[in-house]
């Protein structure tokens, strides 16, 4: 595949190379992950001392169980609402930060301010922004009739954490989307107004077809990020609640792993959300092959 | 610019200003927040301008003078900071090594140790964390600094973006190395190292900030107050019964600086290669 490369002859050096990142590959990646699967298929006796094999009763059971399809369906709005709102700001951003040569560079480097942030972090801005009777959205909400207690009101609460966790990622996304702008031949652009299009008409003719990969691209990473990355938000503005209602499935397997009370239906919780992250990971490929590489 | 639409500009200035608002205001709010007496209740809403206790609360974190934090923040900084360059340079090292390895060298194993490297990708450590937590307790890596940094140092995000940056070199670079006499570890410190530093430091913010934002993971393996990062810290300070909110803002001040800082010094080279690094 790369023949017309060049290569050292020294095929041991290059495996000594390789060794480290090998090594910790297998033993903090390969490892655990052989062993949720193990486990994921076996039940533990009440004392933890011995199991069994049982197929995949941990995930029937899983299924079955009205708690978790619950929390699967909050995982999807959650991410469904962060992916989206997170596209949407950050597109009208980098669309207008293309157009303007005054000040550019300025409006970029405050935008990309979130990226530093960490998700904890911005869990707490959010939350000090509508804590009642301190925060300012709070207060200004109540000046609107409307009563603000994410404590109390689940709706409320995931309000919260999908606006702290699409605000870290705008960064991100407005860069992606600028530079895809950015590589739009100016040529076409300007063919295109000769030609008496607007610039509206332009943007939906010629811009969002060519920032369909960035945007797959883009959607894929966000729903990725909203599964996975957004657990310290959770954790750190709501802890999952009140009840249940901003427990997304990472969420779970970190709050029952903690109590440790069944290790099978942990490990299948966590297999689960390899298959999704794997799955995830597949589709991005599948797509947009070269486009896109890690 | 194609044509000059005055109200067109206009409009553009005005939702940028609008977006640049909704990103800042939470972090002035902080820096805001930070500057009102701790021990007194805080004016409601939050005015909009500063305080005079901003330096006063800095300090009472940092030195952790008054039983403001179980832990001074001069010391769990260093934790963090230590934690995010282990993080970073531990990525970039294997990394780059296992890049090189992979694109100069034919040897057997290479491709499987390719795709396994590959396979990591969809295993990040939230997704598998118990079972890793199994592993670094079986391996007696619990609550040491090794227990908390080396599950983390396998990336390979940056082990693509080095092969590719290294793929486009020109192949007569290392034939000229080799003509010279130059031994393969040579050219790369010599030759490769220098020509990809763009990479480097692209590859350093990214993985900086991606190690000092760790929150999961020391979270379950530090046992230790003596270790713990700046964010564990925050999360202990916010779960006190009644949150003081100037000293948990101007926590949260001191925990945003290195990684803002790194961002915003190395912001051209960050850009570019967050870009490329997904391209």
């Amino acid at each position: 595949m790369m023949s017309h490369r060049f290569h050292f002859p020294e095929r041991g050096l290059g495996l000594l190379l390789m060794l480290p990142q090998l090594l910790i590959t297998v033993i903090f990646f390969v490892w655990p992950a052989g062993q949720a699967l193990w486990e994921s298929t076996r039940l533990q006796d009440a004392f933890g001392l011995s199991s069994t094999f049982v197929g995949l009763d941990n995930f029937a059971s899983l299924f079955r169980d009205p708690l978790y399809l619950q929390t699967v369906r909050t995982t999807l709005l959650f991410s469904v609402l962060v992916a989206s709102l997170g596209l949407l700001v950050a597109l009208l951003l980098a669309v207008m930060a293309n157009r303007v040569v005054r000040a550019s560079a300025f409006y970029r480097t405050i935008l990309i301010l979130p990226y530093a942030v960490a998700p904890s972090i911005a869990a707490v801005l959010w939350l000090f922004l509508f804590s009642p009777g301190l925060g300012w959205i709070s207060y200004l909400l109540a000046q609107c009739g409307i009563d603000w207690n994410h404590v109390l009101n689940g709706g409320q609460a995931l309000t919260l954490v999908v606006l702290a966790s699409t605000w870290k990622q705008i960064s991100y996304n407005f860069l992606f989307f600028l530079a895809a702008l950015q590589a739009i031949p100016t040529s076409l652009l300007e063919a295109a107004a000769i030609d008496g299009a607007s610039p509206l008409r332009r943007f939906r003719d010629i811009v969002f077809p060519l920032l369909s990969p960035t945007s797959f691209f883009l959607l894929v990473v966000n729903l990725v990020y909203a599964f996975f990355d957004t657990f310290a938000v959770i954790d750190a503005a709501t802890g999952g609640g009140p009840g249940k209602s901003t427990e997304t499935l990472i969420f779970k397997v970190y709050s029952e792993g903690f109590k440790g009370l069944d290790l099978g239906s942990s490990a299948a919780q966590s297999v689960i959300l390899m298959l999704l992250v794997g799955a995830l990971t597949l589709v991005q490929f599948r797509y947009v092959e070269r486009k896109v590489q890690y | 610019m194609i044509e000059n639409r005055k109200g067109l500009d206009g409009l553009s200035h005005l939702v940028l200003i609008a977006g640049m608002v909704l990103v800042a205001f939470p972090l002035y709010l902080m820096l805001i927040t930070a500057s009102y007496d701790a021990n007194s209740a805080l004016p409601t809403p939050v005015p909009l301008l500063p305080g005079g206790h901003f330096f006063a609360n800095l300090g009472q974190v940092l030195t952790g003078e008054g039983g403001a934090v179980s832990w001074p923040f001069w010391k769990i900084l260093g934790n963090s900071l230590a934690m995010a360059v282990s993080i970073a340079l531990g990525k970039m090292l294997i990394s780059l090594l296992s890049a090189f390895a992979i694109v100069y060298f034919r040897f057997p194993l290479r491709n499987a140790g390719f795709v396994l490297i590959f396979a990591t990708l969809m295993l990040p450590v939230e997704v598998r964390i118990f079972p890793t937590v199994a592993v670094i307790t079986d391996l007696g890596m619990i609550n040491s600094f090794a227990g908390l940094t080396l599950p983390l140092i396998a990336s390979a995000t940056s082990t693509f973006l080095l092969r590719q940056s290294l793929l486009s070199l020109p192949r007569e670079l290392a034939e000229a190395a080799r003509v010279d006499g130059a031994g393969p570890l040579r050219f790369l410190w010599d030759i490769v190292l220098p020509v990809i530093r763009t990479t480097l430091a692209a590859l350093f913010v990214i993985n900086f900030v991606y190690g000092w934002n760790q929150y999961l993971w020391p979270l379950l393996v530090l046992r230790d107050a003596s270790l713990s990062t700046t964010l564990m810290a925050i999360k202990s300070m916010m779960g006190e019964g009644a949150v003081k909110w100037p000293l948990v803002m101007a926590g949260a001040t001191l925990t945003l600086l290195p990684p803002l800082l790194v961002v915003l010094g190395m912001q051209r080279w960050f850009v570019k290669g967050l870009v490329d690094s997904e391209k």
